[in-house]
């Protein structure tokens, strides 16, 4: 009795598990030349969640749909995850997605510290890795991937040229600091930091705070005493948010200005207009620019019920940017893609002669806006002034000084 | 004898399980269970709740990671390196949590945890929400290559049998005796004359080390040591794995590992039903099924004859 | 401007403020936490839990039915306390013979199913909750600025603990409680219901973690890790001050709280870990805790 027991007990252990450990077998081998498949991998419900998030699935499956939905005769399968802004379930599920379920390519990718897993995981297996909204500019340069990563929307190198000189040359010379203390904060820091010394500023310290912070009062408090102009607020998404609402509340805004380094159009929208009027801030894109990106906004605004943020936009034109050059080249080898990708120029409704240079990096032109009183404004979505449009070439880091040691070989 | 044929078995399907199912997969569950078994000599052989092992499994990734990264170490010295790490903070956070009982022990190794949680935030060698990316395997000994995930599986295969039969060794010898006296009534063994702290202190020390022996190899493994690994969610993941599968059993920790990370793993697109489904998990486990799996198995044993 | 060692004088004050505030929160939470496990020994992972749930259901009541945070005030602690209530009846009862680590298990699972529910309806970002008109603004002294609301919070969390520590250390009911916790059976022998008083006691233990969580909504982002970010500091509070005293759970969080709001001018990188290096230091010269009484 007792050894029939035993004997049944480890057999149905060993099933349990070898049933655990096949069905993950089963899955390989799946990957095949002829199907394409687009891993989407963002924050869906963290404090990036509206920055990327639904949105960027959304998105993606747009540009899918235009495209025709199908390559060379197979469907084209678009896939997502969440990964809750960490890093280490952003690389276990693009491992598996590469290793066994035969994704060609991922896309989005914010925030920094996942975009640099999954980039530096894509030069690995050799797979294409399209990063849009996490903004730090080691992507292109320490931990560049020029064979297989792509940095598609903004750096944290045009954040700082476009918003810090603007800010500097009305007059804002002394910087404090609050930054997210994560590979993207550090890095608009440091990049908005060197941006002012150059045009003569000065700065009078920084404080980090962890990511997706509730309370920011006893930073914007250390802010204040630092009795610096302008209070450069290296955050995104929900942190820029609480942290512009704070400043409201604790009245820094009566001595000091803010200057919200990344702030996208989905922010400003949470914060307010009353709040956020006259802010200067700069993004890739916008939906009011002119009659193409009004157009995809309103399909984008019929399915998701708001409107697009440039990041989504961007997912958007790179997943189309992927689609054709994959039917251009025939086939889904990295390095032939690669190449079309390289030598074709973005014509879009995103950008106007973007151009993918061999870093990565997605020139394209940069934007400076700012936000409308809510007496200009003529409705939901209507946030913008336009301000100034800023080259690519001039925005953006050149190639010449890129720290990519691939590129040097 | 019927234990012997168990063991037997479970090696053999480790020993070919590479070659059916994901090499990575089985690494994750062979970490796990791994952390799931050194802290069950804590709790299950000694009597001892410490809500805070994820300090000491954590803390080594970290540690191994970084020897690995940072200074080029090999594999195998790099583990050493974490594991000696962890137990260092075993050393310092048992002298000090040992000082309390019961709840209070749980709350003060959960509150240690939080600190040297803080303490990993803060110090710039972690990276802080980056964590210690694109860690090397490098070469075991300076000369196998451990980029193959088979390679690294039977490395990390290695490590779990050693440290398992070292538990093993260690629960049914004359100290592991009086851990489960010290377990069973704290003041009897008092009574005869056994300096109680003195063998909890080292139960815990070990318990913190073998813990660490996990951490570090899931660092080389997996190549990312994050602020996740030093999280009170990982405290708590290891001590439900524990008791799912069965306090105070040989393999039950083992067990309870391989089902968690098994759910984790296929529930993942669920997002926080997973969490849901752990917190439920515990519950029903507390309220009726204490002896976890193996345990239940091995009562049921014991009671039919 | 004036200033202290170094330190701007609205600096100090404000972070000290700031320390007030978080060491009313975790007084008010040392303080239910304490009641339940004299009550009930059980040690209430939850407790964080229930705390977040409390401001979730502020926030629902301002969202989904209009209502305003002054019957809000009211109505979640109400709510959270009869969550409290189903809990200790369903769950709670069963455990009271075995081992006292199983209730610390069973309630820290309770803390993840709430944790996961609230995470999956409603993100992990944090919800903004309005505060009521009347609070909008600072009093302006000059030396520093005073946030109208987080007077109120201090304010209310100071009386509301002196209170329970009246009510329960110098009234008759108090004492049936406290002579209930040293020895049901005697005390059930007077003919009083000791079950009951237990269920009412792990209700009016959430329902302050409840109330808490209401007044905390205006100034944290309501989001559902609000409450296990809290939570491990309210425990190290509790060892510090010693899980026997209820006076000694209030003092000992708000000294902390004020404790943390100091390091953070000072020596800002060590304000997330003073509390737990603090209770490092006071198990080791005092391991029964500053207030404690061994049971």
């Amino acid at each position: 009795m007792k050894r029939t027991f035993v004997t049944s007990a480890i057999a149905a252990a060993t099933a349990v598990f070898l049933a655990g450990v096949s069905t993950s077998a089963m899955a390989q081998g799946k990957l095949s030349g002829d199907s394409v498949k687009i891993g989407v991998l963002t924050d869906m419900s963290g404090v990036y969640a509206d920055y990327g998030g639904p949105g960027a699935v959304a998105a993606a499956k747009m540009a899918v749909k235009d495209f025709g939905g199908k390559m060379f005769g197979k469907p084209i399968e678009v896939v997502n995850a969440d990964h809750q802004n960490k890093p280490d379930i952003a690389k276990n599920v693009t491992q598996q997605w590469f290793d066994r379920d035969g994704v060609d390519m991922t896309v989005e990718n914010l925030n920094s510290a996942v975009a640099l897993t999954v980039q530096a995981l894509g030069k690995e297996k050799n797979k294409i890795t399209i990063v849009t909204g996490a903004a730090t500019a080691r992507m292109t340069n320490e931990d560049c991937a020029p064979g297989t990563g792509i940095h598609y929307l903004m750096d944290t190198i045009a954040l700082s040229n476009v918003v810090g000189k603007a800010i500097v040359k009305d007059g804002g010379d002394s910087w404090f600091f609050l930054t997210a203390d994560y590979a993207f904060g550090h890095s608009l820091e440091k990049d908005t930091s060197e941006v002012v010394k150059a045009a003569g500023g000065t700065v009078k310290g920084a404080v980090r705070h962890p990511l997706s912070t509730g309370d920011f009062s006893s930073f914007l408090l250390q802010a204040q005493s630092s009795g610096a102009k302008v209070v450069g607020l290296a955050n995104a998404g929900g942190d820029t948010v609480n942290s512009i609402k704070a400043a409201a509340e604790f009245g820094l805004t009566k001595k000091q200005n803010l200057a919200a380094l990344l702030m996208l159009l989905t922010d400003v929208h949470a914060i307010g207009l009353n709040t956020a009027q006259g802010l200067y801030l700069t993004e890739g894109w916008y939906w009011d620019l002119n009659p193409e990106t009004r157009a995809w906004s309103q399909k984008y605004e019929a399915e998701m019920k708001k409107k697009p943020n440039s990041n989504h936009a961007s997912v958007y034109s790179s997943t189309m940017h992927y689609l054709k050059a994959v039917q251009a080249a025939g086939t889904d080898d990295t390095a032939a893609v690669m190449k079309k990708m390289q030598d074709t120029p973005i014509n879009d409704m995103f950008a106007k002669n973007g151009k993918l240079r061999p870093d990565g990096r997605m020139v394209h032109d940069m934007y400076l806006f700012q936000v409308k009183s809510p007496a200009e404004s003529k409705g939901a979505w209507d946030y913008y002034n336009l301000k100034g449009t800023i080259k690519g070439d001039d925005a953006f880091q050149s190639l010449a000084q890129s720290r990519c040691a691939a590129l040097k070989k | 004898m019927g234990k012997r044929l168990i063991y037997g078995a479970l090696l053999l399907v480790l020993l070919v399980a590479p070659f059916v199912g994901y090499p990575m997969f089985l690494m994750k569950v062979l970490c796990f269970a791994l952390f799931a078994c050194a802290f069950n000599l804590l709790i299950g052989f000694t009597g001892l709740l410490s809500f805070g092992h994820a300090m000491f499994f954590g803390f080594a990734a970290y540690v191994s990671g970084h020897a690995a990264k940072v200074w080029g170490l090999t594999p195998e010295v790099a583990v050493l390196a974490g594991t000696l790490s962890a137990a260092c903070i075993g050393l310092f956070t048992g002298w000090l949590a040992v000082r309390r009982q019961g709840i209070y022990f749980a709350m003060v190794t959960l509150a240690l945890a939080q600190m040297i949680y803080f303490i990993c935030v803060q110090s710039p060698f972690t990276y802080a929400e980056d964590g210690i990316q694109s860690i090397p395997r490098g070469k075991l000994f300076g000369v196998l290559d451990m980029s193959s995930d088979t390679t690294m599986y039977y490395m990390v295969l290695a490590i779990f049998v050693a440290a398992f039969a070292l538990i093993y060794r260690v629960v049914h010898s004359p100290f592991g005796q009086v851990l489960k006296s010290i377990r069973e009534n704290e003041q009897r063994a008092l009574s005869l004359g056994y300096n109680v702290d003195h063998y909890k202190l080292l139960a815990f020390v070990l318990s913190a080390t073998l813990a660490g022996l996990a951490g570090a190899t899931k660092a080389i493994a997996f190549g990312l040591a994050t602020l996740t690994d030093v999280g009170w969610q990982m405290s708590g993941e290891v001590v439900l794995m524990t008791l799912l599968g069965g306090m105070g059993t040989l393999i039950g920790p083992a067990v309870g590992a391989a089902v968690i990370i098994t759910m984790e793993n296929y529930l993942a697109s669920l997002g926080s039903w997973v969490t849901i489904i752990m917190g439920c998990t515990f519950v029903v486990c507390v309220l009726v099924f204490r002896r976890g799996i193996v345990g239940e198995i091995e009562h049921r044993l014991g009671g039919k004859d | 401007m004036t200033e202290i060692f170094g330190v701007p004088i609205q600096a100090l004050m404000g972070q000290l403020m700031l320390g007030l505030v978080n060491g009313s929160f975790y007084a008010i939470l040392s303080l239910g936490l304490a009641v339940i496990f004299g009550m009930l020994n059980i040690v209430n992972f939850a407790h964080g839990a229930l705390y977040m749930v409390g401001a979730f259901f502020a926030w629902m009541l301002l969202n989904y039915a209009g209502i305003n945070y002054w019957m809000a005030l009211v109505i979640a602690p109400i709510g959270v306390a009869l969550i409290g209530v189903l809990i200790e009846k369903t769950m709670l009862r069963w455990l009271h013979q075995l081992d006292h680590l199983y209730g610390l298990l069973l309630t820290f699972g309770l803390a993840l199913i709430l944790e996961g529910i609230f995470r999956e309806f409603y993100g992990s970002s944090g919800l903004p909750y309005e505060l009521p008109q009347v609070f909008r603004g600072v009093f302006d002294l000059g030396f520093m600025m005073l946030p109208k609301y987080r007077v109120w919070v201090i304010v209310v969390s100071i009386v509301l603990c002196f209170f329970t520590w009246f009510v329960i250390e110098k009234t008759k009911l108090g004492a049936y409680l406290r002579a209930g916790t040293e020895n049901p059976n005697m005390v059930k022998a007077f003919g009083i219901n000791v079950p009951l008083m237990v269920t009412l006691t792990y209700a009016f233990g959430v329902g302050l973690a409840g109330l808490a969580g209401v007044m905390a909504a205006p100034i944290y982002q309501v989001s559902p890790l609000m409450g296990s970010n809290i939570i491990i500091v309210v425990f190290a509070v509790v060892v510090i001050g010693g899980m026997g005293s209820i006076l000694g759970a209030i003092l000992t969080g708000l000294a902390l709280g004020l404790i943390e709001g100091l390091t953070k001018v000072f020596f800002a990188e060590a304000s997330t870990t003073v509390v737990f290096v603090i209770m490092a230091i006071v198990l080791l010269i005092r391991p029964a805790g500053l207030f404690g009484r061994e049971k």
